[in-house]
């Protein structure tokens, strides 16, 4: 195989690995506002236990983010800069959101304070909305593909990008995410949370079934290759077993279906594209993996890098989650230990 | 301003506001990895306290610095597409390589560290702080492989049908001689950094503890962090010393303009005398002969640049002339290029970088007698020089990266003027910027970065100055598995060590 094909799956596979363990960190952050209930402390704990189910992860999974940006640049420089500088509104968007999310996860509990809480919890939702649903969006433009010109740089503006295709693979991942976030928290939960979870799931499923089964199909038909209607049915199927599993609570078999979905979708994705890394309208200006890549001596390079760390990391992160299997119930949550800003300790004698 | 000026000011402030995070985690990660051991293998829990103490402080600047840091990876292709375009097949490998050898492991281990406390064997978890400690590390010896091949472009060549950079040698890329000298010079700034912020807060506790009439818990838990922080500074002041010679030294070969604008060194001359102090109008390259040096050290310069007293250096008047007539008199547009940096920002920031690096000695100095020998230290002063010196080595820091990075001007990839070197492999930095990025979309961009991590200043530096003056718990008791207390069959029923 040809070495730019082999760092068009790499990268593929990286992105699989960052909408599969973000989308669930996404959805959990998205329904902290809808899966909590009753008073201020109740509220409180039950958003604990949802944080904390992602708590010593979330960081690991968001780095197959950078991964894939900074393999993309080793590999594709020219679809790298084409595609960031293209995207450059969405992207500084999706930048912002991951800003204040990253600093909201960790210091929410440093200060002992309601409102410093629900500002955090705030940043936590924004923070796992706006990529979730422009995540969709850019890939949705990838599939559909955009104006370049004969110097591969795209010239269609920031409107052009909110087209109604692309509109709908938002709407896309938001739900898969939200339903993939549901159903971790399904299985990763115990008490009310657990509960509202599973029942959220069993109708979250549903809609996603009917939304991203239109899009898939949409997708295929207008800008996929034959083969790929492997993935739209893998995707479609997974969707089915999902929503069928979540009715029966049946927490692992749910999670693995969403998962599988996810995989699926980059399938679907990335095979619509190859063997372009971005399709133009004029398919003489796409970028293909050919013309878009490296030499393939940085590519030879890279590849061994790859192939020794990536087995590495797959088997660390996944040490990690066996770590920290057990479900996260409300009354594990330990009591406030955050400080406040107001009060100051005071010695026994005072400072002379 | 152009979008090149707006793209430039942009890149500065995230990178500057990155980098005041960067060297605390860089250099306290493995300080926080050194107290825990000590616990691990003393059992006294002072050790313990401190641990959980500076390890929150870690925890909350680490926030912030993976926060600014997202960006930095997307920037390169945003806002500076066709130096990406450029450099990208050899620049793109060390980002990669960063990313899969540092990134994943920093993050996924700092979880483990965070949330395993009672859920790891003591030794695991002790092994999971120092995978943190030498990912940090490794993450800094990647990127500044990066940024040493935009000063001093090695193991690559310029193709002309592609009009860019292609690697030849990641061998030669990852011990360029620049990196060799700017990574322990990054790192000794990290860890002096690090020493400072541990001496700094630990002498102003033991200050206040001593005139509270609390002289044994000053000696008992802060003394030896004042004293870890002294080693560690006297280790690392000497290393950034050495190191920055060593870099100098390669700079008057590499990047001669960098280093005549430093001094403002108009002219050709030898016996050259180091300027302490200057004025005049120090702007652009054309009004480096109105300079006035007031206070000089005789043939200092001509020493520090080749270990010769005697030596000649080039002046930037004859540098500009070479470079007008080896890279051209005039740029796309028909505007004549300034091959010389703005000697304002050379000249002061590297002044500014050597002396704020002097606050960390004041501090060493001090904390260093006032120990001496078991003692601790009542007087006010110490403690107000303690809080006075955490801000200095990160002045220090921001000031030598101004340096480094607006000296490299106007040049993003600089050309490498050694005999047999990289023919072709430069880029001005006019030429590197997006084309289809409009002014006002990078304006945007900013406006909201910069707003954005103004905020976030402000509440890093409250939650660090509230942890700070809280102290180190009274008592903390032993949360592993391996403490007979803690039966880790129950763990699971047991609340968390660690929750958001």
């Amino acid at each position: 195989m040809e070495l730019t094909t082999v760092w068009f799956l790499l990268i593929a596979v990286l992105w699989t690995g960052y909408l599969v363990l973000e989308g669930f960190d996404f959805g959990v952050g998205m329904l902290l506002g809808l899966l909590s209930r009753g008073d201020r402390a109740t509220k409180d704990r039950d958003r604990r236990v949802m944080i904390n189910t992602i708590g010593p992860v979330w960081d690991g999974n968001e780095v197959w983010l950078l991964t894939a940006g900074g393999a993309t640049f080793a590999a594709f420089p020219e679809w790298y800069a084409t595609m960031f500088s293209g995207f450059y509104l969405p992207l500084l968007l999706i930048l912002l959101a991951l800003i204040v999310r990253v600093v909201a996860f960790e210091w929410r509990g440093k200060i002992d304070d309601p409102r410093w809480r629900s500002l955090a919890d705030r940043c936590l939702m924004v923070g796992s909305w706006v990529p979730a649903v422009l995540w969709g969006v850019a890939f949705g433009n990838l599939v559909r593909g955009v104006e370049l010109d004969a110097d591969h740089q795209y010239v269609g503006g920031f409107w052009a990008l909110l087209n109604p295709f692309a509109l709908l693979g938002g709407a896309t991942t938001a739900l898969i995410f939200l339903t993939h976030g549901a159903v971790f928290l399904a299985l990763k939960s115990d008490g009310d949370v657990r509960v509202r979870a599973g029942a959220f799931a069993a109708r979250a499923s549903v809609v996603t079934l009917v939304v991203a089964g239109a899009w898939a199909v949409w997708a295929q038909l207008a800008y996929s290759v034959p083969w790929t209607w492997a993935a739209v049915v893998v995707a479609a199927g997974a969707l089915v077993v999902l929503v069928v599993a979540a009715q029966r609570r049946k927490e692992g078999l749910a999670f693995t279906a969403s998962a599988v979905a996810i995989v699926a979708a980059v399938v679907l994705i990335f095979g619509s594209m190859y063997p372009d890394v971005m399709p133009a309208f004029d398919p003489a200006n796409s970028l293909t993996v050919t013309n878009a890549s490296s030499t393939d001596y940085t590519l030879t390079v890279m590849t061994w890098v790859a192939a020794f760390l990536t087995p590495l990391v797959l088997l660390y992160q996944g040490w990690t989650y066996w770590v920290f299997r057990k479900r996260i119930s409300a009354d594990r949550i330990p009591d406030h230990t955050g400080l406040t800003f107001e009060k100051l300790p005071a010695l026994s004698t005072p400072d002379k | 301003m152009d979008t090149l000026d707006v793209a430039r000011w942009q890149f500065g402030i995230t990178t500057v506001y990155h980098f005041i995070f960067v060297p605390l985690t860089i250099g306290l990660a493995p300080l926080v990895a050194i107290m825990q051991t000590a616990w691990v293998r003393t059992g006294n829990e002072r050790w313990l306290r401190l641990t959980k103490f500076f390890g929150k402080l870690l925890l909350i600047n680490f926030a912030i610095g993976v926060a600014t840091g997202i960006v930095q990876e997307f920037q390169f292709g945003m806002a500076w597409s066709e130096y990406s375009r450029f450099v990208g097949d050899v620049f793109g490998a060390p980002l990669a390589m960063e990313a899969l050898a540092a990134f994943f492991v920093e993050s996924t281990f700092l979880g483990l560290w965070i949330f395993g406390w009672d859920k790891l064997p003591k030794k695991i978890h002790l092994a999971c702080i120092w995978a943190v400690a030498i990912a940090t590390n490794l993450s800094a010896y990647f990127i500044l492989a990066a940024n040493s091949w935009m000063q001093h472009p090695v193991g690559a060549t310029f193709n002309e049908e592609r009009g860019r950079a292609e690697m030849t040698d990641i061998g030669a890329i990852l011990t360029n001689n620049t990196l060799l000298a700017a990574f322990p010079h990054t790192i000794s700034a990290a860890f002096l950094t690090a020493g400072t912020f541990v001496a700094g807060i630990a002498a102003w506790w033991m200050v206040r503890l001593v005139r509270a009439g609390q002289a044994d818990k000053a000696r008992d838990v802060y003394r030896p962090a004042v004293v870890l922080g002294v080693i560690v500074m006297v280790i690392s002041g000497v290393g950034v010393a050495l190191s920055g010679d060593q870099q100098a030294k390669l700079m008057f070969e590499q990047q001669p303009t960098k280093m005549a604008a430093a001094e403002a060194l108009c002219q050709t001359t030898s016996s050259v005398p180091f300027s302490i102090l200057a004025i005049g109008p120090l702007g652009t390259g054309a009004d480096c002969d109105k300079v006035t040096h007031l206070l000089e050290i005789p043939g200092a310069l001509s020493f520090l640049a080749t270990g010769d007293f005697s030596a000649t250096l080039q002046g930037t008047d004859q540098l500009q002339q070479e470079y007008e007539e080896k890279f051209g008199y005039t740029d796309a547009n028909g505007e004549p290029i300034s091959y010389i940096p703005n000697l304002a920002v050379t000249y002061w920031g590297f002044r500014l970088m050597i002396g704020f690096a002097l606050g960390s000695a004041a501090l060493a100095l001090v904390a260093f007698w006032v120990t001496r020998k078991g003692r601790v230290s009542g007087n006010v002063w110490v403690g107000r020089l303690g809080i006075a010196a955490i801000a200095t080595p990160f002045l220090a820091s921001s000031f030598g990266w101004i340096f480094t990075e607006m000296g490299r001007q106007p040049w993003v990839v600089a050309p490498n003027p050694n005999p047999g070197g990289v023919d072709g492999v430069w880029l001005l930095t006019a030429r590197g910027v997006s084309t289809v990025t409009s002014t006002g979309t990078v304006l945007t961009s900013l406006i909201a970065f910069t707003l954005l991590y103004g905020v976030l200043a402000v509440f890093w530096y409250r939650l660090m100055h509230r942890y700070a003056i809280q102290g180190v718990a009274d008592s903390e008791h032993d949360p592993s598995p391996d403490n007979p207390e803690n039966d880790p069959d129950t763990a699971h029923e047991r609340p968390l060590s660690f929750a958001y």
